[in-house]
């Protein structure tokens, strides 16, 4: 039944204009960038840093009013003789696939056709990507599930995005000015792995190994880990993240009173 | 065919149904009527498991509905707003419910011509007017011959010859075996529908009675004045 089910989830899906915009952003993108930087790491230094911000905006926005959305279509399949597991993972997948593939698409062409990347650093930021549109996703589904009202959802997944993308930078810097006294790398990890963007930036820049580029929290990963065990750490704990929040949807799904 | 017992169900602190308890016969068309916010909407939701029940059992043809979904191959319902996968098609959302029934004879030929939805087929949904969804939401209600549809304001939202159209298409299912529960504000539909109405105020039954005998017993000129008389009056049976 979900294969049937999802099959029309990701026709849905990959018909709306909005993703189309979406891979066609990244394709100009990534092109703008390799024909600018002098290096590939370069570009792909920059790519990361645009990625890392508008992958999870654009999965919390989209996921939010795709699910608002899909309220009263939900009331329907679920008059039908459908289990709502099934609907659950053909509306969670049926959303993220598609957001991934335009991902890739408009990534990995070019950099595979103009450049000389190399596939671990390919693979790699491809990954980073992937996760966060899974993460992102599942952030989306579980305030659209807990929020009847659609301004309080969208407004909570907002906040969320902007603490984790732009307020975390900050607290960590004040964190780090406050108590630079004191032994904070083990904070600090914990502090990092509760925030998929930043451990999706350190994943990279630790395949990347230049110091320079690491950040604060980057530098500390580089020093307890290692740069590979850092980046198996990261990907651990980034699946982590995919799996509870694939469960809480799943949980609040099945709860919720539609 | 529906036997429902003690249903309770309450959203915070604000109790959308206490105690409810009725029966419906196969092959009846019972009205499920009621002011806003009296708990008719719950109810059909419960039925459907769209909502979840905090107390009670309810049973459709003897079987006790618990967590499982498969009763509802028995049941079809038609929501008062029809809200589809914006950019896929008429047709493709019809194949989808066809697909989730699972092989089961269909009819959506027959009503797509009786709803003239022909031209309308291979446009995406979000183009179509709330008639034209309304009517995609009679063939997928009614596309499977069912034991128990559910009708949610079914009329609503469509012109009179269609609604018309629709009104005989229930009389017709219903002559043919199937038991249909008819919510509804509008009671001259009630009046030419149902056999019996179920009246619910604040989240209980407030009466249940034969259409024809309400309207006697309070000499009203129509169900409407009935049952103002009867909700300002009362009468004794």
């Amino acid at each position: 039944m979900f294969i049937k089910l999802f099959k029309y989830s990701i026709r849905d899906v990959a018909r709306s204009k909005w993703l189309l915009l979406y891979g066609l952003f990244f394709l100009l993108l990534t092109e703008f960038l390799i024909w600018f930087s002098s290096d590939t790491s370069r570009a792909v230094v920059s790519l990361l840093n645009v990625i890392i911000i508008i992958i999870p905006l654009v999965s919390i926005i989209f996921g939010t009013i795709y699910t608002y959305n899909s309220r009263e279509f939900v009331e329907l399949l679920l008059s039908q003789p459908i289990s709502r597991k099934s609907l659950y993972h053909s509306i969670y997948l049926g959303l993220t696939i598609p957001l991934v593939m335009a991902y890739l698409i408009g990534i990995a062409i070019p950099l595979i056709i103009q450049t000389d990347i190399d596939i671990s650093i390919l693979l790699i930021i491809l990954v980073s990507g992937i996760a966060l549109t899974f993460i992102f996703v599942g952030i989306a589904f579980t305030m659209a599930l807990s929020f009847d009202d659609k301004v309080k959802g969208m407004g909570f997944s907002f906040i969320i995005w902007l603490s984790l993308s732009l307020i975390y930078d900050a607290s960590i810097l004040l964190l780090i000015w406050l108590l630079g006294d004191y032994p904070l790398e083990s904070a600090l990890i914990i502090v990092s792995s509760a925030n998929p963007i930043d451990l999706s930036r350190i994943m990279v820049m630790l395949k990347f190994d230049v110091a320079a580029l690491m950040g604060y929290t980057g530098a500390i990963f580089q020093r307890f880990f290692g740069g590979l065990t850092g980046i198996i750490y990261s990907i651990s704990v980034l699946l982590i993240w995919i799996v509870a929040l694939y469960f809480i949807g799943r949980i609040k799904f099945n709860r919720k009173n539609f | 065919m529906i036997k429902i017992d003690k249903l309770e169900k309450k959203y915070g602190k604000v109790t959308a149904l206490e105690s409810v308890s009725f029966d419906v016969q196969s092959g009846k068309i019972v009205a499920i009527a009621g002011p806003n916010g009296s708990g008719k909407s719950t109810l059909v939701k419960i039925i459907l498991g769209l909502v979840r029940m905090d107390n009670g059992e309810i049973y459709i043809n003897d079987e006790k509905l618990n967590s499982h979904f498969q009763y509802r191959k028995q049941v079809g319902y038609l929501p008062q707003i029809g809200r589809y996968p914006e950019n896929l098609t008429v047709k493709e959302v019809i194949s989808m419910i066809k697909d989730i029934g699972g092989g089961e004879e269909t009819f959506e030929a027959e009503l797509i011509d009786e709803f003239e939805l022909q031209e309308h087929l291979n446009k995406e949904v979000r183009t179509l007017s709330g008639g034209t969804k309304q009517k995609l939401g009679i063939i997928l209600a009614f596309m499977f011959k069912k034991d128990l549809l559910i009708l949610d304001e079914p009329t609503s939202g469509l012109d009179p010859i269609s609604a018309g159209k629709l009104k005989k298409l229930i009389k017709e299912r219903n002559s043919e075996g199937s038991t249909v529960l008819l919510i509804s504000h509008i009671m001259s539909e009630v009046e030419e529908l149902a056999d019996e109405i179920i009246y619910f105020l604040n989240g209980q039954i407030s009466f249940r009675e034969k259409v024809r005998k309400l309207i006697e017993k309070t000499a009203g000129i129509n169900l409407e004045n009935s049952i103002a008389i009867f909700l300002n009056k009362g009468v004794s049976y």
